[in-house]
């Protein structure tokens, strides 16, 4: 019954999407208000089925009920609770649930928040968002059910994908979809400018707060990503430039740039055209993102579904949503003339460099990851390309971006004069230079070119964003009104660009200096690595909730003295018969030591005999993902500026040149 | 100089820059890039000795040996012929005999592949889509069902 009612709801929700569409672009072309406020409603009555029918799916997990194909095929009566709940997004169909619900709190929020503005804009970024919301409903009723019925039913579930059972797969997807699908606030509005010809600096001013929250949620749920690779694919490895990952990673990079030219759009009026455009590439990628790992094209973890007729309906789907946005805004966008002279050496032109270095990152990794399928749809060959290209291609991109960070600050908008940047930058300059070669020194006693080339670069942006915060606080008498005297927006774009230079550290320290190595050892025997000493005292068999497991100990020896022991697991999970690496990380802010149980290598059945053992040692592992931590924090104080809560007298102001159009 | 020409030495610049950066680009891809071969692709002679490149196949059955430390030795098939493989090193969780997998590396000259890199991908019954691919005949389906055949099938001399 329940589960009836969740496809009802779906049902209705689409038929609810409809009128979203259609009555309030009916309301835009015959500028008729009642039309138009049809927009509110009609979206908030959608969202609130979409909950409901996530709720309804919620339920048939909680309650094991294996009627329903999709909880049989990805739940179990041994799943632990919380396992089940994140069960409803463990694979394909229920993923695209989550997606539309996310979509409809996105929605239900723009409905609530954008209350004061005017109504034109409302309902067309509204009947946007209704399209996005019609085309997933669709796609989930036509050829993805996740409340289709199975029989006979069967006595127990199949059980979830082992590799998702891990807290970090509680959180990752939740949190990147709200990335992926907040773009689409950013996309709607963009629309709404096109449509209505009116892009000034309050549009600006109401778009970025969306579009940074969109950002932030995706920073979060790449790292987030990142750190459950980490831990449960058991190579150690915090990136792999998987397509999936690369899926995520250019709306991520094209958003970056995103709201870079939005701080130019609101503060000079410039960039307009630009900036539209980015809107809609930034969503066009994180819909190519949900066709890449949904359509089963590409071979991951994440791809759970291999049906073609999914992969046309998405493809089909991109093309129409892409190709009406990039018609609209080839009819459109010359409109948009932005106001004023922009010299290159200024805030603004340094921002506009900016962006054509994170544009064309992300065109690079378009490239390298969709040749390989185009090669294999044009039957040219098999082809892979692999992380060297990335490497490759990224490093020299990204040096200069996380350079110009530091600069930017410093430079005022309009005109900058060089002989006042210079003296504003020498100190920094200094410390950065000093501190790229005595901490690698200090810690390591050596110090290769490429590590005080890359702490440098770390530092720098580190030391600037320091640098920014505490000019600001000079000026007031007391350290706390100098602390609370600095806006939120600067304190944000400070941590954020801090949290860049942490995480560029990390990835110096981590790439130079990690020691890995693969042994083969007996119980007793120990091995030295990297100064520590690491013994291997055996495995004993372990029962868990829903799987057995190899449970190994090894004891980790530092002049002398134990530092950790720690327990690295081989489990079987018992309904899917998958075996699985759970690795063992003992950390501390300056280095991980991370062991993973191989196989065993001798014949006996009961794995007493000598293992293959993964032995890692990785300094500063953690500042990677404390860098994703500290851009997430910086984009929540970004978002949350008083600046943002639209004044009377800006609302005045567009009301005003509304009229007049 | 006059604004025309300020413009012009900018667009210049930009052209120049991307050239640079397309250029870069295109070598770092051509330097990257690795073919999807077969067991059969290879004894047909189609590859250098030494070159990278990505083999997939079956795991013919009991032939998996190992040697010394992480040393091992197992046969990787297609339908048709099969090739010695030597890998040092934990291979992944999900490496079985009969199970499709994708070896990273290059063929020696004793005829042998080494490989520097295993993956398995995650479900038994699963085979990486480019094995399935290439075992693939004219109707569609598979030449042969992916693991019984793999049991029958001799190594190829």
């Amino acid at each position: 019954m329940i589960p009836e009612l969740g496809h009802f709801a779906l049902v209705l929700a689409l038929g609810v999407a409809l009128i979203q569409v259609f009555v309030p672009a009916y309301g835009v072309w015959k500028r008729d208000p009642r039309a138009l406020a049809v927009a509110t409603s009609a979206a908030q009555t959608q969202a609130l089925l979409v909950f409901f029918a996530f709720g309804c799916l919620t339920w048939s997990f909680v309650y094991s009920d294996f009627s329903v194909a999709y909880v049989a095929a990805n739940s179990n009566l041994e799943l632990p609770m919380v396992y089940r709940v994140t069960a409803v997004w463990g694979a394909h169909e229920g993923s695209l649930l989550l997606w539309v619900a996310i979509l409809g709190g996105w929605t239900l929020a723009v409905s609530i928040f954008n209350r004061r503005l005017p109504a034109d804009i409302t309902a067309t970024a509204l009947a946007v968002l209704g399209t996005v919301s019609v085309g997933f409903l669709l796609f989930m009723l036509l050829t993805s059910n996740p409340f289709d019925r199975l029989f006979p039913v069967p006595l127990d579930g199949k059980d979830l994908n082992p590799l998702l059972q891990d807290p970090g797969m509680v959180i990752h997807p939740p949190m990147l979809y709200m990335g992926y699908v907040g773009f689409s606030v950013a996309f709607a509005f963009a629309i709404a400018a096109l449509v209505s010809g009116r892009l000034d600096s309050a549009w600006a001013r109401w778009t970025r707060p969306w579009t940074t929250t969109a950002w932030l949620f995706m920073t979060l749920g790449i790292t987030l990503g990142s750190w459950w690779a980490y831990h449960v694919l058991g190579w150690g490895g915090w990136w792999f430039w998987d397509p999936v990952e690369n899926a995520s990673f250019m709306p991520w990079l094209v958003g970056t740039a995103l709201i870079h030219s939005l701080a130019v759009t609101e503060k000079r009026g410039l960039l307009k055209s630009w900036t539209v455009l980015l809107a809609i590439l930034a969503f066009g990628l994180s819909l190519l993102g949900t066709f890449l790992v949904r359509s089963g094209v590409i071979v991951s973890v994440h791809a759970f579904a291999s049906d073609p007729a999914r992969g046309v309906f998405i493809l089909g789907f991109l093309t129409i949503i892409l190709g009406a946005s990039f018609l609209l805004y080839a009819w459109r966008a010359p409109k948009l003339a932005s106001e004023g002279e922009m010299t290159l050496f200024s805030r603004e032109g340094l921002l506009l460099i900016n962006n054509v270095f994170l544009v064309v990152a992300s065109a690079s990794v378009l490239l390298g990851t969709l040749y390989p399928l185009l090669v294999d749809a044009l039957a040219l060959g098999k082809i892979s390309v692999g992380p060297p290209y990335f490497n490759a291609v990224f490093l020299p991109l990204f040096a200069p971006l996380v350079l110009m960070v530091g600069v930017a600050a410093t430079v005022p908008w309009k005109r900058a004069k060089l002989s006042e940047i210079v003296r504003h930058l020498r100190m920094p300059l200094i410390i950065a230079i000093a501190a790229a070669i005595v901490v690698p020194l200090y810690i390591h006693g050596h110090a290769p070119v490429a590590v005080i080339a890359g702490g440098f670069l770390g530092f720098w942006a580190i030391v600037t964003a320091a640098q920014e915060i505490w000019r600001r606080m000079r000026a007031k008498t007391t350290l706390s009104a100098g602390l609370l005297g600095v806006p939120r927006g600067v304190w944000g774009m400070s941590l954020a660009h801090f949290g860049l230079g942490v995480w560029a550290l990390g990835v110096t320290f981590v790439s130079s200096y990690s020691v890995e190595k693969d042994v083969r050892l007996s119980p007793g025997q120990s091995i030295d690595l990297s100064g520590y000493e690491f013994r291997f005292d055996g495995v004993e068999p372990h029962v868990g909730p829903n799987y057995d497991s190899d449970y190994g100990t090894v004891t980790i020896e530092h002049h002398g003295e134990v530092v950790a022991t720690v327990h690295p697991e081989k489990r079987l999970y018992r309904a899917t018969q998958q075996m699985m690496t759970e690795a063992a990380v003992d950390h501390t802010p300056l280095r991980d030591i991370y062991v993973a149980l191989g196989e065993p290598l001798s014949e006996d059945a009961s794995h007493t005999g000598d293992w293959a053992l993964r032995l890692y040692y990785k300094p500063m592992m953690r500042l990677v993902w404390l860098g994703g931590a500290f851009m997430v924090l910086g984009g929540l104080l970004a978002a949350t500026d008083r600046r943002y809560r639209l004044t009377r007298a800006a609302e005045a102001n567009f009301a005003k040149n509304s009229a007049v159009v | 100089m006059t604004k025309r020409q300020k413009r012009m030495a900018a667009i210049a610049a930009l052209l120049v820059g991307l050239s640079l950066a397309a250029a870069l680009g295109f070598t770092a891809f051509r330097k990257n890039m690795m073919y999807f071969y077969t067991p059969s692709d290879l004894l047909a002679g189609t590859s250098k000795v030494g070159a990278k490149l990505r083999l997939g196949g079956l795991v013919e059955r009991g032939s998996v040996k190992r040697g010394e430390g992480l040393s091992v030795d197992f046969i990787l098939a297609d339908c048709v012929h099969s090739l010695p493989v030597h890998y040092e090193g934990i291979l992944p969780d999900l490496f079985r005999e009969g199970q499709g997998i994708v070896a990273t590396g290059s063929m020696q000259a004793n005829g042998a592949f080494k490989a520097d890199e295993v993956l398995a991908k995650h479900d038994e019954n699963y085979m990486p889509p480019q094995v399935a691919d290439a075992l693939k005949v004219q109707d569609g389906k598979h030449a042969c069902a992916p693991f019984k055949s793999v049991n029958k099938v001799e190594a190829a001399k």
